[in-house]
């Protein structure tokens, strides 16, 4: 049994012009989903509709998102956001912004722990520097006083992985957490992610445009373009032969510098084309 | 050997460092430059890489005199322009562009792309701007309709290609583009990186592309400058420095890269 | 997305409309005074005094919106104060934003020391309370018109230049700035060319809502006796005097209170309007 399923989700913007269409896919724990696309690809929007924080232009118009095979869209509001809070944790994009700079780190972690899940402070500083140790980060008794500017991307990056492993989730969202970052910090921070999901046996979605990423970090992916589903599969599977074309296009649009003249080619026009009339078909069978 | 189009020499900037500034007094200045030495020969496509911080995007910028250095020599074909005022600067100004990363904030909001792409050519004094702004377009591969539009009409990809018009359409001696294609979808990266190798062979243009990623310039540069810390830590023909990378830094680099292959193991 | 556009464009069309409206009867009321208004706005008839309105027992139909203290003809007088407060609005609200613009632009753009001497300038006349700075300012010209004027501007110009100046200074951080330095354009030509016309819609938003402060400075100057001769007609020394008989005449105070609030109301609604209507990325 998968730990996290979503089925058939279909968001709209308020005027109905469709971010999703009928979205499918499952992450078991342990297990690294990544969701791959281009911009517009609705990619970042299947975490938002999972954490609850859609934009307040867009609307879940369907489909049902199963946590621990109970539907989170059925629930009550209010029970539907602390099993979230417990069960669910984001790793954001921009590891400049999702930390209030003028406060310290050490609440900023211990938060959540103290007001959603009820910890004791002591208790939650205690597992916070616990935590801060465990993503390889020196002396974490004095980057817990620090405030966010005096610590460099890579740092912050590792302290919001440390606080979304803080309240033991089972299910991490992670959305495009390296792409502010440098290669070679991208590869650390790729490598903690991957260690801590490993020895938490999290269940996690990756959300990417980097197919290079892609390789390094999860074992499945899903392909999407349009809020559409275009392809699913395992990583070896998709990296030896994609299915779909305009996966296989993505695949040859993806830089790789050990093979230069095979890498970097444009998209052509034709496979847009083609891959805009399937989801056009697919809209009208939905809607006959 | 003719002389190279560009000869820095000792090339040394810095900034105030504001989080720094004791509450009275001025604030030190960090070095984000250290001394840099290097030429650019006529046709080159010069690579400038390095990570946030190396001082990659200030390089470029004191090369086109967008800002001013502290100390050392610019060349530009045997002209010192590293300390001339604005006003001396102008005449020169045709024969340097750039390309900017962001093309939504590099495209004035207010003006339609025609107006965007005639706006330098006619303050150079350039005649025939209609004509000349219909080439630039079709250079790169935009429809003459596109003059009408707004930025915030076009997507990314089409924004960056009017930037790329506007700076080749004064028929340039250099054009430095910086992280043209970092903001960019891989669709759309690979197409803007396509235009411009295509745009350096018809044109014979001399180009410096400042990048954060060794891997979408191998096939566009013939020669790659590494920065780290604001020092050139190696300065290598393309193929050399991806066969036989002889900085411990470009080594770092290059392993950081993640290909698109499972295979590829991270030590 | 064009439709969700278009549900957020119509209200402040609807604003536009309206606030647009209401001030388009004002320039007519002030412009056509003396030929619509029904009496003589200085004509005193102490058996017509405290006339009440037209829809309450006693009033006399010759007296649309009642009389005052003195019986003279509120209407007229309101239409003649029009006069007044839209001139000010209109000339001292545009000096003003000519003033503090430029000087928000050279100090945001320029930068060093113009930026230094200008914006200390600004926090030295921000420290002063400015209802007492105009008090102090008419006591040195004298009243009138011309002072009237004087004053704003030299009391308000501070509101545009700070805010020109932040959003010139964010402007001038943009790459299309950085650009037209690489095109070649000089210093004066960039802060015209390209910045001042991405800082306009600030600009009006700003100015229109300066024009409703003009009329509001006006008004307090009038209630402390300081704006114009005495026996003009104003909407201020209207209020002034209403605020005496308030019991006895409750209309005299009410009716240019309302033109007052109804007039700065607009001013602001139509600078928000116009806001949006100058900016290309959301028309």
């Amino acid at each position: 049994m998968s730990y996290l399923t979503i089925k058939d989700l279909t968001v709209r913007l308020k005027n109905g012009a469709p971010l999703l269409r009928k979205v499918s896919l499952a992450v078991n724990s342990g297990e690294v989903r990544a969701l791959v696309g281009e911009s517009g690809a609705g990619k970042s929007m299947i975490g938002k509709a999972v954490l609850g924080i859609l934009p307040r232009a867009a609307k879940l118009t369907g489909g049902e998102i199963l946590l621990d095979g109970e539907d989170l869209l059925r629930l009550p509001p209010k029970a539907r956001r602390a099993k979230i809070g417990a069960k669910v944790a984001l790793i954001p994009q921009d590891p400049l912004t999702a930390l209030n700079p003028s406060r310290r780190v050490g609440p900023q972690i211990t938060d959540r722990l103290v007001d959603i899940l009820g910890w004791k402070r002591e208790t939650a500083e205690a597992r916070a520097v616990e935590l801060l140790d465990e993503v390889h980060i020196q002396s974490p008794e004095r980057v817990m006083r620090s405030y966010p500017h005096e610590l460099s991307g890579g740092m912050r990056q590792r302290i919001l992985i440390a606080s979304a492993f803080a309240a033991e989730p089972k299910l991490i969202i992670a959305d495009e957490p390296t792409t502010a970052l440098d290669v070679t910090v991208q590869k650390q921070i790729l490598k903690l992610i991957r260690e801590m999901q490993e020895r938490h046996d999290t269940a996690l979605l990756f959300v990417t445009h980097d197919l290079g990423v892609v390789s390094k970090i999860s074992q499945s992916l899903t392909v999407l373009y349009a809020g559409k589903v275009i392809e699913e599969t395992d990583v070896r599977t998709f990296f030896a032969a994609p299915k779909h074309a305009y996966s296989r296009a993505l695949l040859a649009a993806t830089p790789k510098y050990t093979d230069p003249d095979g890498s970097l080619m444009p998209v052509p026009d034709s496979i847009i084309s083609e891959v805009e009339q399937e989801v056009a078909a697919f809209d009208a069978q939905l809607t006959r | 050997m003719s002389t190279p189009l560009y000869q820095l020499r000792d090339l040394k900037v810095s900034f105030p460092d504001l989080a720094h500034k004791p509450l009275f007094g001025a604030a030190p200045r960090t070095e984000v430059l250290k001394g840099l030495t290097f030429d650019v020969a006529k046709g080159d496509v010069l690579g400038i890489v390095g990570g946030s911080g190396s001082g990659k995007s200030t390089l470029g910028r004191a090369m086109i005199r967008l800002l001013k250095p502290d100390s050392g020599s610019i060349l530009f074909e045997g002209t010192e322009i590293a300390q001339l005022g604005e006003d001396a600067l102008r005449p020169l100004r045709k024969r340097f562009q750039m390309i900017f990363q962001d093309p939504m904030s590099s495209l004035n909001p207010r003006r339609r792309v025609g107006g965007i792409i005639a706006g330098p050519l006619s303050l150079q004094g350039f005649d025939d701007i209609p004509r000349r702004v219909d080439d630039a377009l079709e250079m790169v591969g935009l429809p003459k309709s596109f003059a009408a539009r707004y930025p915030h009409e076009l997507s990314g990809g089409q924004r960056q290609r009017v930037g790329i018009a506007r700076a080749i359409a004064l028929k340039p001696d250099f054009i430095l583009a910086d992280e043209i294609v970092s903001g960019l979808d891989v669709s759309s990266q690979a197409q803007v990186l396509n235009l411009l190798e295509q745009l350096v062979r018809d044109l014979g243009l001399t180009l410096a592309f400042v990048s954060h990623d060794l891997s979408v310039i191998r096939r566009l540069c013939s020669r790659i400058l590494v920065l780290h810390h604001g020092e050139i830590v190696e300065n290598a023909a393309t193929a050399d420095l991806f066969s036989n990378p002889q900085a411990d830094y470009t080594r770092t680099l290059l392993d950081a890269i993640p290909l698109p292959d499972p295979d590829q193991i991270w030590a | 997305m064009r439709d969700a556009r278009g549900q957020i464009r119509r209200l402040p069309g609807l604003r536009l409309w309206l606030s647009g409206g209401w001030l388009l009867i004002l320039v007519l009321a002030a412009v056509f005074a003396p030929m619509i208004s029904p009496h003589d706005p200085l004509e005193q008839d102490l058996f017509a005094a405290r006339l009440p309105p037209f829809w309450q027992q006693g009033a006399d139909p010759a007296y649309l919106l009642g009389t005052d203290s003195l019986g003279r003809d509120l209407l007229s007088r309101m239409l003649y104060g029009a006069r007044l407060a839209l001139t000010v609005a209109l000339i001292a609200g545009t000096l003003t934003c000519l003033v503090g613009a430029s000087l928000g632009l050279i100090a945001g753009y320029y930068r060093g020391w113009a930026d230094l001497v200008i914006s200390r300038l600004v926090d030295i006349w921000m420290a002063f309370p400015p209802v007492l700075f105009a008090i102090l300012l008419i006591a040195v010209l004298g009243t009138g018109l011309t002072s009237i004027i004087v004053a704003i501007v030299v009391i308000d110009w501070t509101r545009f230049s700070r805010v020109v100046r932040a959003e010139a200074m964010s402007q001038g951080a943009m790459d299309y700035v950085a650009s037209a330095q690489v095109a070649g354009r000089s210093r004066l030509g960039i802060a015209l060319a390209e910045i001042l016309p991405n800082v306009l819609p600030t600009i009006v938003a700003l100015l229109t809502l300066e024009m409703g402060i003009a009329v509001i400075v006006e008004a307090i100057l009038s209630f402390v006796n300081l704006s114009i001769s005495t026996d003009q007609p104003t909407w201020g020394g209207m209020i002034a005097e209403g605020r005496t008989s308030i019991y006895q005449a409750w209309w005299v105070l009410v009716f240019p209170l309302a033109a007052l609030f109804l007039t700065v109301l607009s001013f602001s609604q139509l600078g928000e309007g116009l806001k949006d209507y100058f900016d290309p990325v959301l028309r």
